[in-house]
């Protein structure tokens, strides 16, 4: 580690004012301080700090995903060999897959880590840590065939203009790889959306070749109970890609259809565990997600019309979206309701929504996403009237004074 | 049996470096150190020059808007130098000190058949009216403005905070008198609050007052905590703040006649071999309190007062006004630590969980341990600010300057230490107590 001290304090000179690189200062800076932590000391105010720095925060969350990525992953594996057909072992399903997705987010970091190291530059500011997380969510919430064309336009499409044009990390009003995803699924519907594009059916470098078995169907669980004929949900099953039946347990540890990061409800309740155990994510937003979910489908359960209204809620919660946009999506702190009562009222409203997109929606059988956005919208109107209960108390206070 | 308030929200910095109960001794200094810009509010106008002799109680100072408002020398001696910064601003006026302080008299004075107009003059005219602070803006007492109620903290709970009980021993009397002249300054009360382990009998049996016990960690010891839940500062109102040792400074100017700004100062820190307390008045150079007893081979941050809201000095700095504290911890730019996003080490601290905790003492340098970010992560700065404020939107309003926004979220009860641990565990490493320094004074401009 000294050498690479004695390097890094070598070519310094190159990326500072007046250096031949100093156009370059802002990557020069991101790599030091992502090797070793600055070494500016305080100048004004409290002499000592927190450890915590955004850095840290942003590699908790990237933890939390893991697990969900890991097992996304061998789903990918999983789900191609059941389509063609042929079974092979348990770490040729996880290698499959991996190489299946490893592209998707090279792809979203390259794009949008150059963007940002760009703007960072052009500011003249340190590059922030925000995109490292978005670069991840951004291939765990679209479907694997996804073009890497497409993603590299979205990821760019949504960095400039949901991010930086309002001032960079921190100032955003909707999350950035949810943009990312509404600019794919409003731009380019067929790729995201409908039955052919959640498993990958063909190889990947040459891996996994064959031919998709007789019988095949690759619709979603909640595309499923979206467009069937069934007469009530005691008529309905949800099958997987070759027909079988699909169980509790395949849907919750994430055996079933679906985008990479989403399938996994063990998974997102490990990451929701690391978020909430070290307080980087709020279980208030995380839990009111839930309970709006909750009243939302037992309400819809009592004048159910149709199957998809009939559904119970525990399957509202293990499939599509829901669980994984509960954790990871609105609790993103830059986007969701600052204040703590707001939070709340914040995530009981995506709930809430998330499930009547779902059941009422004719097209579109997955409502988290736009829940979301839309709540981002709201948010800050929900943090108004939160804080306006405090400048009337204040306010009150003073006009007894009076 | 004193009105009790538990305080929940709030941290205490497990740091190394607490200070031992011993009285070592007395600290003097040849020479003897005021600076002007240690008290806020005030535009200093010279009363002295160079070669000047004085005697302690003699004006050094005053305030350019309020010429009856004087800034005493803690010592007798002759002036030797008034140096000044940028804009002929004064940085320090230097009195050689005598070998025996020579004190100028102002009488003893029996408080309770003095005025409130007497008392408030023989404060101003000691020199020591500085010593009582004012909400809003957080600066030295305007002596004209009527305050509501008067606020005295009788404890401490910043990091390797001074213990009460200990420096206030022996002063007892002192600390009455001065709660007496107080009680005469309001038409209001006077507020005092301790802490449920002080046992000290000056302040758990103090007359003339209303005594609050504050239980919780810090900023519970902070006046301006204290008033929000005792009785929250409005709009046009005024309240004069002091803590429990400066009042019985200015309860020793009645009961002996003479100005003595000794105080009775812990000696901190994880860098301090041997610590302790020490008396000295205020000014008094601090090099021969560190000298062969502080951690060699490495860079040191001196800090007169403590590790939160203190003022960087050097190694041969004076003691500031205010301060009941000195503080050596290590400055920690000469450390080059790799990978600290990833690390797990005992050294780091934090008061989240993003960090494995331990329950012991660490020793905390002065790194910012990240960089200047927009604020990103919610919640931090509420769970260590114990007041019925929005903390991050009014540091949001202070940024915008929004003058009805900073009204109304509370402006004018805060003071840039009660942002002090919200500054700590800010994520985003903003200077938030120099932002709230920069607000008060651009509203005082506007306001007045």
């Amino acid at each position: 580690m000294k050498a690479l001290r004695k390097y890094l304090d070598k070519i310094k000179p190159n990326f500072e004012e007046g250096g031949k690189l100093h156009w370059l200062y802002s990557t020069y800076d991101a790599f030091e301080t992502f090797l070793f932590v600055p070494n500016t000391t305080s100048k004004s105010g409290v002499h000592i700090h927190d450890a915590r720095d955004s850095k840290r925060t942003m590699i908790i969350v990237i933890l939390a995903l893991i697990p969900a990525l890991l097992i996304g992953m061998y789903n990918v594996g999983l789900q191609h060999y059941l389509a063609i057909g042929q079974d092979v072992t348990f770490l040729t399903k996880f290698f499959y897959g991996f190489l299946a997705v490893l592209p998707h987010i090279v792809v979203s970091y390259v794009v949008g880590l150059g963007i940002e190291f760009a703007m960072a530059q052009i500011k003249k500011e340190e590059v922030a840590e925000g995109f490292l997380v978005t670069g991840m969510l951004i291939p765990m919430i679209v479907p694997v065939d996804t073009p890497l064309w497409m993603i590299a336009v979205a990821t760019a499409f949504a960095v400039v203009f949901a991010k930086e044009v309002f001032g960079g990390t921190g100032y955003n009003i909707f999350n950035v790889a949810l943009i990312t995803r509404a600019f794919l699924f409003f731009s380019y519907p067929s790729k995201m959306s409908g039955d052919q594009v959640w498993v990958r059916t063909a190889d990947t470098f040459g891996m996994g070749t064959g031919t998709v078995i007789d019988g095949y169907s690759g619709a979603t669980p909640l595309g499923q109970i979206a467009t069937t004929e069934a007469g009530g949900f005691a008529d309905f099953t949800f099958h997987g890609i070759t027909g079988q039946p699909l169980s509790l347990s395949d849907m919750f540890f994430g055996f079933i259809p679906g985008s990479i990061g989403e399938v996994s409800t063990i998974a997102i309740l490990l990451g929701a565990a690391i978020l909430i155990a070290t307080g980087v994510g709020s279980w208030k937003t995380m839990l009111s997600v839930f309970i709006g979910g909750l009243v939302a489908v037992l309400l819809v359960n009592v004048f159910a019309q149709n199957t998809i209204m009939e559904m119970p809620v525990h399957y509202h919660f293990l499939l599509g979206g829901f669980a994984f946009g509960a954790v990871f999506m609105a609790t993103d702190p830059v986007t969701s309701a600052r204040t703590e009562k707001g939070k709340w009222i914040y995530g009981f409203l995506i709930g809430l929504i998330a499930v009547a997109i779902r059941v009422f929606n004719p097209g579109y059988p997955e409502g988290m996403m736009l829940a979301i956005l839309f709540m981002n919208a709201f948010a800050p109107l929900i943090d108004f009237y939160v804080i306006d209960a405090n400048i009337k108390r204040r306010m009150k206070r003073a006009a007894v004074v009076k | 049996m004193a009105n009790r308030i538990k305080i929940k929200k709030g941290l205490r910095i497990p740091l190394l470096g607490e200070a031992e109960e011993t009285l070592r001794g007395r600290v003097t200094s040849e020479y003897v150190r005021i600076c002007p810009e240690d008290f806020h509010g005030i535009t200093p106008k010279l009363a002295v020059k160079v070669d000047d002799a004085v005697k302690a109680g003699t004006p050094l100072f005053f305030d350019k808007n309020h010429p009856e408002m004087f800034f005493a020398s803690p010592v007798s001696g002759v002036v030797t130098a008034i140096e000044r910064g940028e804009k002929r601003r004064i940085l320090y006026i230097e009195v050689k000190a005598d070998n025996t302080i020579q004190y100028e008299d102002f009488g003893k004075k029996k408080v309770d058949s003095l005025s409130a107009e007497e008392v408030k003059k023989a404060i101003l005219d000691a020199g020591i009216w500085f010593l009582v602070k004012q909400r809003p803006y957080d600066i030295v007492a305007v002596p004209g403005k009527e305050p509501r109620d008067i606020f005295v903290t009788g404890f401490d709970t910043v990091p390797l905070a001074p213990s009460a009980d200990f420096i206030l021993n022996g002063i007892e009397a002192d600390l009455q008198t001065g709660l007496d002249a107080l009680a005469k300054l309001t038409t209001g009360k006077v507020y005092l609050s301790v802490s449920p382990k002080i046992t000290n009998k000056g302040l758990r049996e103090a007359k003339n007052v209303v005594i609050t016990e504050f239980d919780g960690p810090h900023p519970a010891g902070n006046v301006g905590v204290q008033i929000n839940h005792i009785k929250p500062v409005n709009r046009g109102e005024t309240v004069w703040t002091l803590s429990a040792p400066d009042v019985a400074l200015i309860g020793r100017l009645f009961n002996q006649g003479i100005v003595d700004l000794t105080r009775t100062v812990a000696l901190t820190g994880s860098e301090v071999k041997q610590t302790g307390y020490y008396q000295m008045v205020i000014g008094t150079q601090l090099n021969s309190l560190f000298k062969g007893n502080v951690t060699e081979g490495i860079s040191l941050r001196y800090i007169s007062g403590n590790p939160l809201t203190g003022r960087k000095i050097d190694a041969d700095g004076v003691l500031r006004a205010y301060d009941r504290q000195v503080t050596v911890i290590p400055e920690g730019d000469d450390v080059h630590e790799a990978f600290g996003w990833a690390s797990l080490s005992p050294k780091r601290y934090s008061a989240g969980c993003t960090y494995p905790t331990y329950n012991k003492k660490y020793r905390l340098d002065a790194r910012l341990l990240g960089g200047p970010r927009a604020i990103i992560v919610s919640n931090e700065y509420d769970k260590v600010f114990p007041m019925d404020i929005y903390p991050e939107q009014l540091i949001k309003s202070i940024i915008a300057f929004n003058i009805d926004k900073m009204e109304q979220l509370g402006i004018y009860e805060v003071a840039p230490e009660d942002f002090a641990l919200c500054e700590f565990v800010d994520t985003s490493k903003l200077e938030l107590q120099r932002i709230v320094r920069t607000g008060l004074d651009m509203l005082r401009k506007e306001m007045e």
